[in-house]
């Protein structure tokens, strides 16, 4: 017999072994063990933490902390706190944060708080982690809602009335909330689309 | 992909000099048939030199700067630096010339007093100190490291006539160990809601950017080595979150907090700033992969070719798509194109070297590079790159570099 017929012979004998050995090198079960990933051998040293105050504040208010406060009182934080970099109208150059609604399609668009920003909690979020510039995290969340109020108020988005709380904040309209196109995260090809021949 | 890029239609060697990639370098028009004369006696070759180190530093002789960018009137602390990629070749930037790019300087941490937070939709809140980090398993991976805004200076109307590294140099391909982020995942326990974790920096900026789950699940780390050494402040210390293949920023430096929610948090780092607008006035948000791109480094931007003859054109490839499949040069303009060889540890998400030799006879030219990836994705010209934004948008810029070499042998950025 020759090496050929006897190879032939075994592979017939025993081709739905192979099959199933091929079914089992493929499978990522197997795969998963033999790279090494999600293997549970870690040392677990990660302590329980039960109070953690999170710094993030969310479109749906999760974040925001108690406390409140109006343009009345915003001006005074944001001229003293604000107005160097920003200008007292919010209109400095390079730092402006007031104007521009509606230039957005233009050749010359405007970028800033009230022309883009989508929501109010956003400019929250923004001045608690980093405002002032070279002070951040020091104003009190009173002051924060105070700024955020009166920033808004310069934009012509809110009243000169208005006050801000955890609940008053998420009633804001921002002008551009529905200006965003979210790109597909799950079809990461969905982003390379440039160029594609 | 079309048929002009089919493994068997690009040409070997191209117009304006470009020669075969595996053509064999002869010894240029200069010669050196007349043998060696033996070098004048040099202090060196008889004095003893310096002592040893504690930690090393290049020579004196060696250009290697990074260049300082202080576009912003808050000055050097919400600034940049960038690669000298013109003095640099391989696919490793060295830890000291690494880009630079903060929003409120570079924090000094302690790492005895940081800590990493796993918060939110978990069915454990856990803590994490970097000591205790250094315990768990880790992994080593090369990945580029690319800021959104490199390359913006090319969106300007005019050339600038900068190196290659001031146009492009917010670009860094290194070797990152860390911890698996799915580690530490697991072991807080995902609850089912969880689709996005909004990462957090310690620095003054409280860096902070909504990422999807499935990113950070796959591949992302977070990362406590760079290029074999505990990571630097600039670029961390004492741990960054790494997300291969993805624009710099959402690699949150100073890494202190995770939080797992249903939704992103919309925070300003992905609103405000690190959106594309479009021309009818929408942004694209959450651009988060890098495009396909490559550059020439050499020759490159004021770079004086001094004599004709032969010369290797070499520059880098990367895409956060996938892995580089092809790069392309051309001499003239982009009319004909020529196979550069690429190096064989190409890998996904890492800098690829790609080398072509090239004979200038004196006559101008202008050096272009194409990248096309294992997707099928290819570089863009700079006129089409341009067109996919609004005027005045500079991220995620990917158009052809173009190098002029002009007669007298300057090499000078050009638009074509």
């Amino acid at each position: 017999m020759s090496m050929y017929r006897f190879a032939k012979l075994i592979f017939k004998r025993w081709q739905h072994w192979f099959v199933v050995l091929l079914l089992i090198s493929e499978s990522p079960l197997l795969m998963a063990a033999d790279d090494g990933l999600n293997h549970s051998l870690t040392p677990r040293l990660g302590e329980r933490v039960t109070a953690y105050v999170s710094s993030i504040v969310s479109p749906d208010g999760s974040g925001l902390p108690n406390g409140s406060g109006s343009v009345t009182e915003g001006k005074l934080v944001y001229n003293a706190k604000c107005a160097a970099c920003h200008g007292v109208d919010g209109k400095m150059q390079s730092n402006q944060i007031v104007g521009g609604i509606g230039s957005l399609a233009s050749e010359r668009p405007v970028v800033t708080v009230g022309s883009y920003w989508p929501y109010a909690t956003t400019l929250f979020d923004y001045i608690a982690r980093a405002m002032p510039y070279g002070q951040a995290k020091t104003l009190s969340a009173n002051e924060v809602y105070a700024t955020t109020a009166y920033v808004l108020f310069l934009n012509g988005i809110v009243s000169e009335q208005t006050r801000f709380d955890a609940t008053t904040l998420l009633t804001v309209d921002m002008p551009n909330q529905d200006g965003f196109v979210e790109l597909n995260e799950i079809d990461s090809n969905a982003e390379s689309g440039v160029g594609k021949q | 992909m079309s048929d002009q890029n089919d493994e068997n239609e690009i040409p070997h060697a191209a117009g304006n000099g470009l020669m075969h990639r595996r053509s064999l370098l002869k010894a240029s028009a200069l010669g050196l048939a007349g043998g060696f004369l033996l070098p004048a006696k040099a202090d060196w070759n008889s004095v003893p030199g310096a002592p040893q180190s504690a930690y090393g530093s290049p020579s004196k002789f060696a250009d290697l700067q990074r260049e300082q960018t202080i576009g912003h009137p808050f000055g050097p602390a919400a600034g940049s630096s960038s690669t000298p990629l013109q003095s640099l070749n391989g696919t490793i930037t060295p830890n000291s010339l690494h880009f630079e790019r903060h929003h409120a300087g570079i924090p000094d941490i302690d790492p005895a007093q940081h800590f990493l937070t796993l918060y939110g939709d978990l069915k454990n809140s856990l803590r994490f100190s970097y000591e205790s980090l250094l315990a768990y398993p880790m992994e080593s991976h090369k990945y580029f490291l690319e800021c959104s805004g490199n390359s913006y200076r090319n969106t300007f109307p005019t050339a600038q006539d900068l190196t290659a590294g001031s146009l492009n140099g917010l670009i860094s391909g290194a070797e990152w160990t860390g911890v698996p982020l799915h580690y530490l995942l697991d072991e807080a326990g995902l609850e089912k809601e969880a689709s996005w974790i909004i990462a957090e920096g310690a620095d003054a900026s409280g860096h902070t950017r909504s990422i999807p789950l499935h990113r950070m699940l796959d591949g992302a780390m977070v990362a406590l080595y760079q290029n074999g050494e505990p990571l630097r402040p600039a670029q961390g210390y004492p741990m960054r979150l790494f997300v291969p293949g993805c624009e710099g920023n959402i690699s949150v430096k100073w890494l202190t907090a995770l939080k797992v929610q249903k939704a992103p948090a919309y925070t300003r780092e992905e609103t405000s700033k690190y959106t594309d607008l479009l021309k009818d006035g929408s942004a694209e948000m959450f651009s988060l992969e890098m495009e396909v791109k490559s550059v020439i480094t050499s020759p490159s931007g004021k770079m004086q070719l001094n004599r004709k003859g032969v010369y290797e054109i070499s520059g880098m490839a990367w895409s956060g798509a996938s892995t580089i499949r092809a790069v392309e040069v051309s001499a003239d303009g982009g009319k004909t194109w020529a196979k550069a060889s690429l190096q064989s540890d190409n890998q996904p998400n890492a800098l690829t070297r790609f080398r072509i030799p090239w004979q200038w006879t004196g006559q101008p030219g202008v050096l272009q590079s194409r990248a096309i990836d294992h997707k099928g994705n290819v570089q863009p010209t700079r006129d089409v790159a341009l067109k996919r934004y609004s005027p005045g948008s500079f991220y995620h810029y990917n158009g052809i570099q173009s190098w002029q070499v002009s007669s007298d042998g300057m090499v000078k950025n050009v638009y074509v």
